[in-house]
């Protein structure tokens, strides 16, 4: 598609080959690509929207064992995951940056620095998995149990129900969270392998801005992911 | 192309100040400070997102005011989402 010859307008060349013939100026065809990947991820704030709407709803009837629950959770790594996303998004802004000012190699330096961050990520939430697999966390399983009780009310054991609400929540967005993560990943690996053969810099790098606008409102998902999810109740 | 190229000074700033939120939101959440405690965990996730939109999405320098309509208004739908559901869920008296 962005092979095509440079289209001609009443005798008129252009300059860019990347200008498709149905556009009138660089800037509108820019335009086009960016608002529909916009309009593609308000789709997304609405996907992800309804699970955080069924989280609110169960967190406002089962606060208690919702906060017993998060302090389950490993806080270090999850701390130390928001932490890697943030990196992996000054990453892809640099990236593009390279492309604005025409530094070819650091593009595919800062993609691939972006994928290694990515894929830590994912390898850090696995690691969560496999720990809540190991301590009967999985909701659904026949061994599912949550020791303690609610918070701040040592008389009131934790509602084993109502924790497997909680981890089905943490398991369905923190999953659908690390598939959004795999897509961008390896849309990232395409990205690289094109900034390697040179074709983004300067005069055209939309695929390289519409896929920084996926990975960074992936990162933005996680933002509220984390305190939502971890941060509850963490206070004695 | 009249296209805005940020400084790589602005991004590392922000990275910072994400990193910073991000501790911050840790410190805070295991200070008691009653209800007051998902307000700040909310209020510091929204500016970090905030600072994200605006500067590594580049919304801040969009020509384009079709675009930034586009995400207040699925921003204020997402709300009314939340704020009907909870109009529901918040005054069913007789459950």
């Amino acid at each position: 598609m962005h092979t095509s010859p440079p289209a001609t307008v009443e005798g008129e060349a252009h300059e860019n080959p990347a200008l498709l013939h149905h556009f009138a100026t660089e800037e509108q065809q820019k335009n086009a690509a960016s608002l529909g990947m916009w309009l593609f991820l308000i789709t997304e704030i609405m996907f992800f929207g309804g699970m955080f709407c069924a989280y609110l709803v169960y967190r406002y009837a089962y606060f208690g064992d919702f906060a017993a629950a998060s302090s389950s959770l490993d806080l270090k790594l999850g701390t130390i995951n928001t932490i890697v996303l943030i990196g992996s998004s000054l990453t892809v802004a640099m990236a593009i940056r390279c492309a604005q000012v025409g530094k070819q190699k650091a593009i595919v330096g800062y993609l691939v620095l972006t994928i290694i961050l990515g894929v830590a990520f994912l390898g850090i939430k696995a690691i969560e998995y496999k720990q809540k697999f190991d301590e009967h966390h999985v909701p659904g399983l026949a061994n599912f149990h949550l020791e303690g009780h609610v918070p701040r009310h040592a008389d009131v054991p934790v509602n084993q129900n109502h924790a497997q609400i909680y981890f089905s929540l943490y398991f369905a967005m923190t999953g659908m969270h690390a598939l959004h993560m795999i897509i961008g990943v390896g849309l990232f690996a395409y990205l690289t392998y094109k900034a390697y053969k040179g074709r983004y810099g300067p005069g055209y790098y939309t695929p390289l801005e519409n896929g920084g606008l996926y990975w960074h409102f992936v990162d933005i998902v996680w933002i509220y992911l984390f305190p939502l999810l971890y941060l509850i109740d963490r206070h004695p | 192309m009249s296209e805005h190229i940020s400084s790589v000074k602005l991004y590392v700033g922000i990275w910072l100040a994400l990193m910073a939120g991000t501790i911050l939101t840790v410190v805070v959440a295991g200070i008691d400070l009653g209800p007051l405690n998902p307000v700040m965990a909310l209020a510091i996730a929204t500016t970090k997102a905030v600072l994200v939109v605006l500067f590594f999405m580049h919304v801040k320098y969009a020509h384009e005011k079709l675009t930034k309509l586009v995400i207040v208004t699925a921003i204020f739908f997402f709300l009314i989402l939340l704020a009907l559901t909870m109009a529901d869920y918040t005054t069913r008296l007789w459950t």
